[in-house]
């Protein structure tokens, strides 16, 4: 059997190290699972302000965040595995933040979007949460007022990049449990 | 023979029970962050209690502890689809505070950045009024137009969305070579695009059926609930700031105010289309006309003196310490000065007491004001018909809360 | 607005309600009138329904604290679409008690316009249909807007007041 040399130079994703054989490629499965994970993200956009405005030009034709696998935006939390929170977080809106990223179902990840909602941008002020990181466990920050599209997909990669390093067991492990103990969150 | 009535008549008839719909903070359709709980008699609403206020930013306790030209940056988070014109209309309002004599090449330049401001928030609001019918095409040719006139801000100011454009007197530049070839690239490219997007939409018999009808106000009930903007104008009542109240040299522009008959989402969509063209034959009539002269008044208090100047002069040096660290003297008094934003009437009511940040400025936000009609206009109406509403008032949710 | 067409509407005014008005004047051209508090909603209506000031639009309401007065004013932007007019009403209550009554039954825009008030401020209108709080969190105690209260956020500790100047 003869196999087709990859002349054009477009290479689809950098394969795992494993033994590769007539028809079989033999490699652990926590790097098949996180190759398949980083591919196929499915974000959940919480935009609230002017960072949204910026995620809709990140999800236009320009920038398109789709090649990247977030194809399908799901706004329902049950089905989202990347809460993207871009805006401003009031402390009226805290709880319903609380309440979206609980009812996320394990593995899932937080790309906080702006200086808003890293740690409460220029809007130092009594109504405004000054970083959400107060309430949830996030994973990357995306400085910026608006971050530029460029910032927004780096943030994403990151979190690619994550997907794609995580232990199976992460989830299960008494570590994570006590960091989600320590926002109250069981 | 009506179904309900018939319903009713027989004596077993079921009693009605009233299902409660939360269209909750988070939500797909609602662009932006407010609340609705529907009380619904099956598809029909039948009471709507709004809740906003979940990204109140206290704006207006903000603008108390800034100096002037650092309250800029806050202007531009209102409506920040078109920041440029809340940014222009603060500046605006401070040099009527000072009096001061703005140069006609300024005021024509003004013109230009706020008719492109216009021109993309009215995109932004008529692609997502395709999207909300499921036409998702307009939108994704739209929001790539959006992009060429986020160029032209960048060779202007340097941002993409919140610009923070021009300072107190004038700009920091004179526009670039650059700047006027992307404009006049623009010109010519974006009718074509506007073109076919309004054949998509504009004579689509999905679209119009859809649309005609839904979501109306009488022009009474729009006045008397303070409405103003396209939402005004597709009532019927032709009140435009730009033409009421001219500033910055609007009475020397050949336009025209686009009105509708019902106020319904079919008029409000006609009514932003028709102000994008004449948004661009303003811009045209601007660059024809376009005077030399400097690009900036002579305000030395706050706008900042070239580099040069402060290094060897001492006056300037001063000045720029002075307006660097917010210390520069103002008058007292009390000034009311609005602009025509992307949604009605934005106006900014400075009172200033002569110190450094001012007493109390109230900002009147056109979005705050007319949503409050948004539970009058849908009641009795279907819960898709109210999506779509929602989406053609243009509500901004920076706008609304502050 | 010119001035002859400001000297009518406070000429029309003088007429009927002479003894409300306590201070006329128009800065920056904006004629400005500040009355007492009692019969503020009669005024309102008049300059509504009066064939020669039709008054019909409400461009803005709301708050102005000063704590040297101990007062906290209220003021209101009507608009005159028929000949492009302006008009500024102001009244002044009294900080501990600022009550008044509520002008939604002249123009439907006031509803939330007075709830912000409330919501800042603390001013309680009379006869409003639901006064509640409308941007800040229901359960704030404090009223926000008045000079006393801070800005920041009290919560945080990592910022240092020297450089900050809070």
């Amino acid at each position: 059997m003869q196999t087709v040399a990859n002349t054009s130079g477009v290479s689809m994703g950098e394969k795992p190290p494993g033994i590769e054989g007539a028809g079989f490629f033999a490699t652990s499965l926590e790097k098949v699972v996180g190759m398949a994970r980083k591919n196929s993200i499915w974000p959940l956009p919480f935009a609230t302000s002017c960072c949204g405005i910026e995620f809709m030009a990140t999800m236009g034709a320009h920038y398109d965040l789709a090649r990247f696998g977030s194809e399908r935006l799901s706004f329902s939390p049950r089905q989202a595995d990347l809460l993207m929170v871009m805006g401003t977080i009031a402390k009226k809106m805290g709880p319903v933040l609380r309440q979206v990223y609980e009812q996320m179902a394990e593995p899932r990840w937080v790309l906080s979007v702006g200086a808003c909602a890293c740690s409460g941008g220029i809007f130092d002020t009594y109504s405004v949460l000054q970083g959400i990181d107060r309430i949830i466990p996030v994973d990357v920050y995306v400085p910026g007022c608006p971050p530029r599209p460029e910032q927004i997909i780096d943030g994403v990669m990151k979190i690619q990049h994550l997907v794609e390093t995580e232990s199976l067991r992460r989830r299960e492990s008494p570590e994570y449990k006590a960091m989600l103990n320590k926002y109250g969150i069981e | 023979m009506n179904v309900n009535e018939s319903l009713i008549d027989r004596p077993e008839a079921v009693e009605k029970q009233y299902t409660t719909l939360n269209l909750g903070p988070t939500h797909p359709a609602t662009h932006g962050i407010f609340q609705n709980v529907l009380t619904m008699d099956g598809e029909v609403i039948v009471n709507a209690e709004p809740t906003i206020g979940y990204i109140h930013r206290a704006f207006e306790k903000l603008a108390e502890r800034r100096p002037y030209n650092q309250i800029t940056p806050i202007t531009d988070r209102l409506n920040y689809c078109s920041s440029p014109i809340n940014n222009i209309g603060w500046h605006m309002t401070v040099e009527k505070l000072l009096g001061t004599e703005i140069p006609k090449r300024v005021q024509y330049l003004r013109v230009i950045i706020m008719e492109l401001a216009r021109i993309t928030d009215h995109l932004v609001c008529n692609a997502v009024i395709g999207v909300d019918t499921g036409a998702l095409t307009g939108f994704v040719y739209m929001f790539q137009q959006r992009e060429a006139v986020y160029e032209i801000y960048e060779e202007i100011c340097g941002a993409r969305l919140t610009t923070n454009i021009g300072r107190i007197g004038g700009f920091e530049r004179d526009f670039s070579q650059k700047a006027w070839d992307k404009i006049n690239k623009f010109l010519i490219e974006f009718p074509k695009v506007l073109k076919e997007f309004e054949n998509l939409l504009m004579r689509n018999r999905i679209f119009m059926d859809r649309t005609i009808g839904a979501g109306g106000i009488t022009s009474e009930r729009a006045l008397s609930y303070s409405f103003s903007g396209p939402n005004l104008r597709a009532t019927g009542i032709d009140y435009d700031v730009r033409v009421a109240t001219p500033y910055s040299s609007y009475e020397d522009f050949d336009f025209v105010i686009p009105v509708g008959t019902n106020g319904d989402v079919y008029d409000r969509f006609m009514v932003r289309q028709e102000e994008m063209w004449q948004s661009l034959n303003i811009i045209k009539q601007a660059m024809a006309k376009l005077p030399e002269g400097p690009f900036h008044a002579d305000v030395p208090e706050f706008y900042l003196p070239p580099k040069q100047e402060v290094y060897n002069d001492m006056e300037a040096l001063i000045y720029h310490f002075k307006i660097v660290m917010g210390e520069t003297e103002i008058p007292k008094g009390e000034v009311y000065h609005c602009v025509e934003g992307g949604n009605g009437e934005l106006g900014f009511y400075l009172i200033s007491d002569g110190g450094r940040t001012p007493y109390r400025l109230q900002f009147r936000r056109p979005c705050f004001i007319y949503y409050q009609a948004y539970p009058e206009i849908i009641k009795g109406s279907m819960l898709s018909d109210a999506i779509l509403t929602m989406s053609s008032m243009n509500v901004i949710a920076g706008e609304l809360d502050a | 607005m010119e001035v002859s067409s400001q000297e009518r509407v406070i000429a029309t005014l003088k007429e009927k309600y002479e003894d409300e008005i306590l201070h006329v004047e128009t800065p920056y051209n904006f004629l400005t009138i500040t009355l007492k508090k009692e019969k503020i909603v009669e005024i309102i209506r008049f300059l509504y329904e009066s064939p020669d000031l039709r008054f019909q639009y409400l461009t803005s309401l709301g708050g102005i604290h000063y704590p040297e007065l101990k007062q906290i004013a209220v003021f209101y932007q009507l608009h005159n679409l028929y000949s492009n007019e302006r008009l500024r009403l102001k009244i002044y209550l009294p900080e501990e008690n600022p009550v008044t009554e509520t002008i939604t039954s002249i123009f439907a825009g006031a509803n939330w316009l007075e709830r912000e008030t409330y919501d800042f401020y603390g001013v309680i209108f009379e006869g409003h249909p639901n006064l509640k709080r409308v941007l800040n969190v229901e359960d704030m105690i404090i009223f926000p807007m008045r000079k006393e209260y801070p800005l920041e956020d009290q919560t945080r500790d990592d910022k240092n007041d020297d450089m900050f100047g809070r």
